[in-house]
């Protein structure tokens, strides 16, 4: 019953949800553009005025931004590879028939329902702690000296935390797709002489190509702006210090909101382009 | 070469027994037809047969040797699959090309082959297609074609034309026909549509419960089928059984009369009756008569030409009594 009368009913009921979405969205947007373009010192004398695009070419040309923009694409590259490598192996593993399967995909995707700090903690204090962690008491076990994880290896372990948390949801999402790959398919490719890796990689690769541009797309966005995982463990030290993390600190360590938010603007106009460089892909792969 | 027998193969899933020992000779260059109810196991034979499931028990013998448990792609047989099971993103040629590129054929010659395919299935107008942009008619050909590339000893067809509508399957059934004359490779064709069977057959296979109920020529099951499965199972439309007295007067359990065997006259015959629903297609008139006898019974029968008859008229039907299939208590074939 599209009528012109339930139309307007419906735009009516929509109307209150969209309002809220866009508050929520337009007016955060709106105080970074404002605040990029002033400079504002909450404790050095507040609101000193417009400054122009000064907060700008000051974030950029910190000597803290270029290695930032670095960390942060190590930190998400790394992190999209072993989800994706090791989200594959896993789904492919879990899509076998096996007693106890429902429980098993429960217990796997468990990691993404713990809270991000949680699991930072549990893996800093639990796993990487030098002197009591499990792995230190491995590396003892074996005659080594325990790694100073969060120190010695610190961009590689935040990649493992946060790999470990993220890989439960490319688990699933690919598992999803690997459950929905025709299994006449495989006796076909089978019957046409292909060995297991020649189907891999002809028959479930392609197959999976879609679901694994989803799960670059939505993990890229998330893993740009990690933020607790570092807070928690090094604190933006040992070369830890993403984008996401630099902007926190110019605004509440250095208490430079102009400066902060200038940063902000780059992450925004960032994720924007990865997002759209992103859609195109998934469009691409779509169309198919 | 292409001879294939089973020598007591059996198939059990867990304790159900699909298919109890059965045997089965297939000749090089013959085009069997297994066909049989919906969850007789023709399916499970012939992936048997293919290699895609391991028999429980008994020996497939491909050529006289022993394949049981030689892997599916080493058996030198092609398989087209219900769906057609192309690769989704690998264009036509691509995909017709995979067999050999799997056996790392050289460049040169898989360029030969797959242009022989294509020609052959007139599938050159959308070689560069993919599967998504083709139809379910050009879908058929190409999975055919990814077969006939590899030239093996047999084809396997697990009913492949189900899903066409009805004008495209009668064009396939036509094409497949004329591929096994071309090429007089054995061909196996699972179906569960009789019509199919009889068309295209040398040899049907008709299974009922993993059991095989009769071998033979199309024409053979027509005329002396072996068991009242069979009998029922062959021929469009249907058989009419009789049992009790009508039978008894033939010395039989049961007798079966075909709805072409059936004479009809408005003035005079054996049985009279009235009619139910009569159909009229030009060629050929079914009409479904009840007898006056028994009128919750059914009786079809098969007028050539136009005959006019409409709901509620009274008709009698005499049978061609040298046309009349007598069966036994336990439904087997007598005389």
């Amino acid at each position: 019953m599209a009528t012109q009368h339930s139309r307007s009913a419906a735009r009516i009921m929509m109307a209150p949800a969209v309002f809220l979405l866009l508050v929520w969205m337009l007016v955060p947007l709106s105080m970074t553009l404002w605040f990029s373009v002033r400079s504002y010192l909450p404790l050095r004398g507040g609101d000193q005025g417009f400054v122009g695009l000064e907060n700008f070419t000051r974030f950029v040309t910190s000597s803290a931004f270029w290695p930032a923009i670095l960390t942060t694409l190590i930190i998400v590259g790394g992190v999209l590879l072993i989800s994706i490598v090791f989200g594959i192996l896993l789904a492919m593993l879990l899509d076998q028939p096996m007693w106890g399967q429902g429980v098993v995909r429960i217990l796997v995707i468990a990691p993404f329902f713990v809270m991000p700090t949680v699991s930072a903690l549990v893996w800093k204090n639990m796993f990487m702690d030098p002197v009591n962690g499990l792995f230190a008491h491995l590396w003892r076990f074996f005659g080594a000296d325990p790694i100073v994880w969060l120190s010695d290896a610190s961009v590689f372990s935040i990649i493992m935390i946060v790999s470990w948390q993220w890989l439960p949801f490319a688990t699933l999402i690919l598992l999803t797709a690997i459950q929905s790959l025709d299994s006449e398919q495989l006796e076909a490719a089978e019957m046409d002489g292909a060995n297991p890796l020649a189907r891999f990689a002809f028959i479930t690769l392609p197959h999976l190509s879609r679901a694994i541009t989803i799960v670059i797309l939505i993990q890229t966005i998330f893993l740009l702006a990690v933020f607790a995982e570092i807070f928690v463990t090094t604190g933006g030290a040992f070369g830890t210090r993403t984008l996401t993390y630099l902007i926190y600190q110019r605004v509440l360590e250095s208490q430079n909101v102009g400066l902060g938010s200038a940063g902000g603007v780059y992450a925004i106009i960032l994720a924007n382009i990865v997002a759209l460089f992103l859609m195109r892909i998934v469009g691409k792969n779509l169309d198919r | 070469m292409g001879r294939i027998t089973l020598d007591k193969v059996q198939k059990a899933f867990g304790e159900v027994e699909v298919i109890p020992p059965l045997d089965l000779t297939i000749e090089d260059g013959e085009f069997v037809v297994f066909v049989g109810p919906s969850g007789c196991g023709k399916s499970t034979l012939l992936r048997l047969i293919a290699g895609l499931e391991d028999v429980t028990g008994g020996q497939i013998r491909i050529d006289g040797n022993d394949a049981t448990s030689v892997p599916p792609a080493k058996r030198g047989l092609a398989m087209v699959f219900q769906s057609y099971a192309l690769y989704p993103h690998m264009s036509v040629r691509k995909n017709i090309a995979f067999p050999l590129r799997m056996a790392k054929m050289e460049q040169a010659e898989q360029d030969r082959r797959v242009q022989a395919a294509a020609d052959v299935l007139n599938l050159s107008d959308y070689i560069d297609r993919r599967p998504g942009q083709l139809s379910g008619g050009q879908r058929q050909r190409v999975a055919i074609g990814r077969a006939i590339v590899r030239e093996p000893s047999a084809f396997l067809f697990d009913e492949p034309l189900s899903n066409l509508d009805a004008a495209l399957r009668h064009g396939m059934r036509l094409e497949i026909s004329e591929l096994h004359k071309r090429l007089d490779t054995t061909m196996i064709y699972v179906t569960h549509d009789q019509v199919e069977a009889m068309t295209m057959a040398d040899k049907i296979v008709v299974l009922q419960a993993g059991v095989i109920e009769q071998v033979g020529s199309p024409l053979e099951l027509y005329k002396t089928p072996r068991n009242l499965f069979v009998a029922g199972f062959i021929g469009s439309p249907k058989m009419n059984f009789f049992d009790g007295a009508e039978a008894a007067k033939h010395d039989a359990h049961t007798i079966g009369i075909r709805p072409e065997h059936l004479t009809v006259s408005t003035t005079e015959g054996m049985w009279k009756g009235t009619v139910g629903v009569a159909e009229h297609l030009g060629s050929d008139t079914f009409m479904h008569i009840h007898p006056e006898a028994n009128p919750s019974e059914t009786i079809t029968v098969r007028v050539g030409g136009e005959f006019s008859a409409t709901h509620g008229d009274t008709v009698f039907l005499t049978p061609a009594s040298d046309n009349i299939h007598r069966f036994d208590a336990d439904g087997m074939r007598m005389g």
